[in-house]
């Protein structure tokens, strides 16, 4: 791994290069709370000054740059008696993201082990993440982050670059040559021994930030022992169904197909939709039988898939903890106390 | 704008068959050839590849399913019902059910249509070679297990006792009665019942359960080293047969299922098929007994 160490006025300068010739997105300032409180979202960037580097979280995740909410897979080119079906993966040139988490590279990490897969590739995917920079940046974990529970508060791959705030200078961990040529246009330097301390410092100070914690012990083996359990009935009456919590979980990958013939019926559309498994005909089949017709069935499913199911096919959880789920739901149900109420630690 | 700083890389297909990236929305162009009516709520509909090379390069194994899309209406799974002898030129037995089959109800002959697959795991026929073969159906579940039938036909000298079990709920529920003299003539085993039976029935009235008992207590005690069970039905079926099975010994990695689920990819990403966490279109929609068991909320 290739250390360096960029002071505040060269990185502004790395994203003028960056952005005079790609598309950059970061994060922004997008409004505030009923509590005044900013909120933060993923945009594209033209000007340094807009991007809020010290952000806390943004609502939404980064996964809409790579699973977009809506995305046409094919268009049809409809004729008399016959079609024509033209496929598109819909990323035509490179991007850079700059400034994005551990949690949310952590989250693509994860995803990619679904989508970039040995079985059935997804193209439209990959077309995003081949062709994203990455730039990573530390963040400050808020009370509702259990990260650190998940194996995801700092990230081993993944990203071209990623900088940690050491004070006055931007400490640099480089993964790509990509991003080593990026800074060849602007004054990066070795780090000093100085450097190495206050880095230290920095992750050390992060770490007690910590506060929201989530046992994983035995987790797999514990939810099969409460498959049953009557406390997923207890969490089933206060959910709401409404799948906010997928809306914003930065890897819920599901999603439903749709296809539509336009006004003139020259062309059809075939597009994906995210979906959230909460929704009530998430797993309905037509003649109108659902596999999961209750609520807390729905919801336990969730579960299941990030906790149990992802675990055993790829030995890690599908959920990041970055605590978007529970700030989301309308019904306050959040990770951390559901899995301790199966644990019967509530 | 300045000259890229960094190279566009396209989607490569590095890897081959399904581990190509292209193959992920890979549509045979196929055309409707004929459309039989079985009974008044399920068409049997035979489909040709277009292209000659793909049509032949089509091979599947019976418990496959394909999607079938109707550009501008929907996608959708089928198992198909027709002998993998005929690569692709496949039949798929379809009920109307939802807003892609009810479109296809309506549509006629040359109808040009999209296929994906063969898609998910099928029956593992080539295993029980040399054994007795059950096949348990009821209603529409029929339909894939067509497959296995021709494949037993086909190979009929590689198996012992074939016999299938059927129950439909009334007489003219029953699926490709045309056949039966055929299957009977390839000494297959045929034993139908109905739980509703007409005027002009004749046969056996009750479950598939009953005749099952029948044949399982005509059966020697090596029965259960003997034969292989397939079962598709609704989900209240499999619970029976399977538990009636186990009784009789047959170990669960013998008795095969075939699931039904929603599926918006058939590829393992949508997750609308997910059994527990287990998606039903990659290691499914055939699961042995064993398998399905350790699957919460399977069946």
């Amino acid at each position: 791994m290739l250390f360096r160490v960029i002071a505040r006025e060269e990185l502004k300068r790395l994203f003028g290069f960056l952005v005079s010739a790609h598309t950059v997105v970061g994060p922004v300032k997008a409004g505030r709370d009923r509590t005044g409180l900013p909120l933060y979202a993923f945009e594209e960037v033209e000007r340094f000054e807009d991007l809020s580097l010290d952000y806390a979280m943004t609502k939404i995740p980064a996964k809409r740059f790579f699973l977009p909410y809506r995305e046409d897979m094919a268009v049809f080119e409809m004729r008399k008696d016959d079609w024509e079906k033209k496929v598109d993966y819909n990323m035509g040139r490179p991007r850079i993201f700059f400034g994005m988490h551990p949690c949310d590279i952590n989250a693509l990490n994860r995803l990619d082990k679904v989508l970039m897969g040995e079985t059935y590739p997804m193209p439209y995917y990959i077309a995003k993440r081949r062709n994203t920079v990455i730039i990573g940046i530390d963040c400050t974990p808020r009370p509702c982050c259990f990260c650190r529970s998940m194996g995801a508060d700092t990230a081993l791959h993944g990203f071209d670059m990623f900088l940690t705030d050491i004070g006055e200078r931007y400490f640099a961990e480089i993964l790509s040559d990509t991003a080593f040529t990026f800074l060849k246009k602007i004054s990066a330097t070795e780090p000093s021994g100085e450097d190495h301390v206050l880095y230290k410092k920095a992750a050390a100070a992060r770490n007690e930030r910590f506060v929201t914690h989530v046992d994983t012990t035995d987790l797999m083996k514990i939810l099969d022992m409460e498959f049953q359990s009557d406390v997923w009935k207890q969490w089933g009456d206060k959910c709401l169904s409404c799948g906010a919590c997928s809306n914003v979980c930065p890897t819920c990958y599901c999603y439903g197909v749709e296809e539509t013939v336009d006004l003139k019926l020259t062309t059809a559309r075939k597009t994906k939709m995210l979906y959230s498994c909460n929704v009530i005909d998430f797993a309905e089949v037509a003649g109108g039988h659902n596999f999961r017709p209750e609520r807390h069935i729905r919801l336990k499913y969730r579960y299941y898939h990030k906790h149990r199911g992802f675990v055993e096919a790829y030995e890690e959880s599908l959920c990041v903890g970055c605590g978007r789920c529970g700030e989301s739901c309308l019904s306050g149900i959040t990770v951390p106390e559901v899995i301790a109420s199966i644990r019967g630690a509530l | 704008m300045n000259e890229g700083l960094i190279e566009f890389k396209p989607v490569d297909n590095k890897g081959l068959g399904r581990n190509a990236p292209s193959a992920f929305e890979r549509t045979y162009k196929a055309e409707i050839t004929s459309i039989h009516q079985l009974t008044p709520m399920e068409n049997l509909y035979r489909m040709q590849l277009i292209d000659t090379a793909e049509r032949k390069g089509f091979s599947f194994e019976p418990g496959q399913f394909v999607m079938l899309e109707l550009p501008g209406i929907g996608e959708a799974p089928f198992s198909i019902t027709s002998s993998p002898l005929r690569h692709g030129d496949i039949e798929l037995c379809i009920r109307k059910a939802g807003n892609l089959t009810n479109f296809l109800s309506r549509v006629g002959r040359g109808t040009r249509v999209g296929i994906r697959g063969p898609l998910g795991a099928g029956f593992p026929m080539e295993k029980m070679h040399g054994q007795d073969i059950l096949l348990i159906a009821g209603g529409l579940g029929l339909a894939p297990l067509r497959a296995c039938i021709s494949y037993a036909q086909d190979n009929r000298s590689r198996f012992n006792n074939v016999d299938i079990i059927y129950g439909a709920k009334e007489p003219s529920q029953f699926l490709f009665t045309y056949q039966y003299d055929w299957w009977r003539a390839d000494d297959i085993g045929l034993h139908i019942t109905v739980e509703k039976p007409d005027a002009s029935w004749k046969g056996p009235v009750g479950m598939t359960t009953n005749i099952l008992e029948q044949i399982l207590s005509s059966r020697g005690s090596s029965f259960h080293e003997n034969t292989y069970a397939i079962v598709c039905g609704p989900p209240v079926m499999f619970k029976f047969v399977c538990s009636m099975l186990t009784q009789k010994n047959l170990p669960m990695q013998k008795m095969f299922v075939s699931l039904e689920r929603r599926m918006h990819c058939g590829m393992g990403k949508c997750c609308r098929c997910n059994v527990g966490s287990t998606y039903t279109c990659l290691k499914g929609p055939v699961f042995d007994y064993w398998t399905v068991m350790n699957l919460k909320e399977a069946i």
